[in-house]
């Protein structure tokens, strides 16, 4: 834990604190810490075993197999475009291609979703969460603009 | 809040928010001051029309009357139409229950959706909510399960397994601690009633909950929600503290001295936690593997114990079931499919929404008489039915009518209800790659054919896309595809290898000159 921040450190705590009693507490405790910290630092990972009396390897194991988990904080805003079968009949492959391109050098963490649930107004993609439907090439630019602007 | 103050309704769907719905709403708020009429802004839950989203709603003497879609821009040219009386704009849309496309339904399950505040256990109430759990509370557990069983409702998660014959094992299984356990795990492309019952009527989804732990014995129950649906999450939570407080939950459901006591579960990512089995491990903390059935569930559930599942839309059924009666229920429908299924028509088409509807329906009037065909215009090629795991199903099936039985006799499933239009510039050898490029991402590799069965299934199809005629290598690499697919099938532990052969093999049977292949392969039965 040498290697976490004093704050980061007393989040972990708190959530272990809060949570450990709960029946099978380490998605909530995993999902408590990324909420917080935008990852989940792998430091914690000790923190996390000993407290619900799992080994390391138990606890990595869980966080590296859910692809929501990140152990590393993410650069800028979350970018997601989905690409599943209802976005791919309206061309959100085009748009993760342009996407691509556009994010490359950009402060943003983009990433490929299947499916938001926005399927009768696809292509959709979300920024931090917040969902936008029936996005264009030209959508994702004024967006990724007004990203840029608000850093 | 004045009480001559005009009801104004903009939706609080994500779909409705991710075409701007917040914006629009505050516009309406900022604009409506200035002006100095009084409005109450409602933010209700969608309607399922999606095209016209944001859907905005007056309420008038003569019913409530929609304009859409509406933007920021357009809201003071409405407030000079004076569409807070229901005056004529370019985008009105006339009395909401008149709009065909909601007229022609059957809404059983979505009979709120739109209509409510999703988070008003008063608005819930006034329309017929708890109806269902306070007529559970005056009968016996028994006779509560033979209503599920009478109903003829059916899990609508994908299986069609039979809700009340679940119900009756937990019921009969003695064990200290019962669960009730609610996947919302709703992963698959195309759908999205799910999700529109958790951020649209929330309040039914626990009702149906607590229906089922009334019925079985269970005290505790969980609702297991993907991480990719935050805005659901949220208003499950808040709904759950409200019907706590409100004595729908707790310690003593409604003063019966019966306890249930109902939470959340986030998942993370993991499409495969939409099994049953790999989302209870995922609930217990654990790697969402799939386990070996036996046991089921019902006797050796969460945590080892036994435990009610079903899908939210399953649960979601219940209540007007219990309200209304069972006989009322199962005179929907044909066949054994009993009841309504709210169906989702998306991906590539005009009027996409949720169209709840008995079965019995055909997909040709979904795609062309509810969606209007596609939104580009061009003709519809392809069809997926039932998620990632469904099969492309062929024009001569589109006028077979929607029936669990007659759609698995031609090799289609009706799944979860959604529906995914392809128009014709779709190349059906990319979407069976992709569906077993899926399979590779969200295996969960416990067994071998869904593990590496699917990362062998993308490099076949390379191959055989990439022959040309004079290698004489196609016909062989079908073969292997379609033996590599028939290991998938039967070798598998659950339905994300048994099932990715469906797509696979559907494109392949129907739509073979987008594999290249020129030469008629030996098709399988």
């Amino acid at each position: 834990m040498t290697t976490t921040t004093g704050q980061a450190q007393h989040t972990i705590r708190r959530v272990l604190d809060e949570k450990r009693d709960m029946p099978g507490a380490l998605l909530p405790i995993l999902h408590d810490i990324q909420d917080a910290l935008g990852h989940v630092p792998p430091e914690a990972v000790a923190d996390i075993a000993e407290a619900l009396n799992l080994s390391r390897a138990e606890v990595h194991g869980v966080m590296s197999y859910y692809h929501h988990f990140r152990s590393e904080a993410p650069k800028g805003a979350v970018v997601q475009v989905c690409r599943a079968e209802a976005c791919q009949a309206c061309g959100s492959e085009a748009l993760w291609e342009h996407a691509s391109k556009q994010a490359k050098g950009q402060n943003v963490t983009l990433e490929s979703v299947y499916c938001l649930g926005l399927c009768a107004t696809a292509p959709s993609m979300s920024i931090n969460d917040k969902p936008y439907a029936r996005v264009s090439t030209a959508r994702f630019d004024h967006l990724l603009a007004q990203l840029k602007e608000a850093a | 809040m004045n009480t001559t103050a005009i009801k104004i309704y903009v939706p609080r769907d994500s779909a409705a928010l991710a075409l701007g719905a917040d914006e629009v709403a505050a516009v309406i708020a900022l604009q409506a001051r200035q002006r100095g009429i009084g409005i109450e802004l409602v933010r209700n839950s969608s309607r399922g029309m999606f095209w016209l989203e944001p859907l905005v709603e007056v309420a008038t003497p003569l019913g409530r009357v929609a304009y859409g879609p509406v933007q920021p821009e357009d809201v003071e040219s409405l407030f000079e139409a004076r569409f807070q009386t229901g005056g004529a704009h370019p985008l009105h849309l006339g009395l909401t229950e008149k709009i065909a496309y909601l007229q022609k339904q059957e809404r059983l399950t979505f009979a709120r959706m739109g209509i409510t505040d999703p988070l008003s256990l008063d608005d819930y109430q006034a329309h017929e909510g708890y109806a269902g759990l306070r007529q559970a509370l005056a009968l016996k557990p028994t006779e509560v399960v033979q209503q599920v069983l009478d109903s003829g409702l059916r899990g609508r998660g994908g299986a069609a397994f039979p809700a009340g014959i679940k119900w009756k094992t937990v019921a009969a299984a003695q064990a200290e601690q019962k669960y009730v356990v609610c996947n919302a795990d709703e992963g698959d492309s195309g759908t999205f009633s799910d999700r529109m019952t958790m951020e649209g009527d929330p309040f039914m989804l626990i009702e149906g909950m607590t229906i089922a732990a009334m019925a079985t014995g269970a005290t505790r129950g969980y609702i297991y929600v993907r991480s990719e649906y935050p805005h659901a999450i949220a208003a499950l939570n808040e709904a759950i503290k409200k019907a706590t407080h409100a004595g729908f939950l707790g310690d003593s459901v409604l003063g019966s001295g019966r306890a249930f006591h109902l939470e959340v579960r986030k998942g993370a990512g993991s499409y495969v936690c939409g099994e049953e089995t790999a989302m209870l491990e995922s609930i217990e903390g654990k790697r969402g593997v799939v386990r070996a059935k036996p046991p089921i569930p019902a006797l050796s559930g969460l945590f080892g114990k036994p435990t009610v599942i079903n899908n939210v839309i399953t649960f979601a059924s219940v209540p007007i079931i219990l309200a209304r009666g069972a006989a009322f229920y199962a005179n929907y429908g044909m066949g054994r499919s009993k009841g309504t299924l709210p169906i989702q028509i998306a991906g590539n088409v005009k009027h996409g929404g949720l169209v709840e509807k008995a079965f019995g329906v055909t997909l040709r009037e979904l795609m062309y008489d509810y969606g209007g065909g596609t939104a580009s215009g061009r003709p519809i090629k392809a069809v997926q039915v039932g998620g990632p795991l469904g099969a492309y199903v062929p024009e001569a099936h589109w006028d077979l009518p929607m029936d669990y039985e007659g759609w698995t006799a031609v090799g289609a499933t009706v799944g979860h209800g959604g529906i995914v239009i392809h128009d014709d510039t779709a190349e059906l050898s990319k979407l069976a790659r992709y569906a077993m490029e899926f399979c590779v991402i969200e295996s969960c590799g416990k067994c071998t054919p869904c593990r590496i069965g699917s990362t062998r299934g993308v490099e076949v199809i390379d191959r055989i896309t990439r022959a040309k005629p004079q290698d004489g290598t196609q016909p062989q690499q079908v073969k292997l595809l379609r033996e590599l697919c028939d290991t998938m099938v039967n070798g598998s532990l659950c339905a994300m290898g048994g099932m990715t052969p469906f797509p696979v093999l559907s494109a392949l049977n129907h739509y073979p000159q987008d594999f290249g292949i020129t030469v008629p392969d030996r098709k399988a039965a």
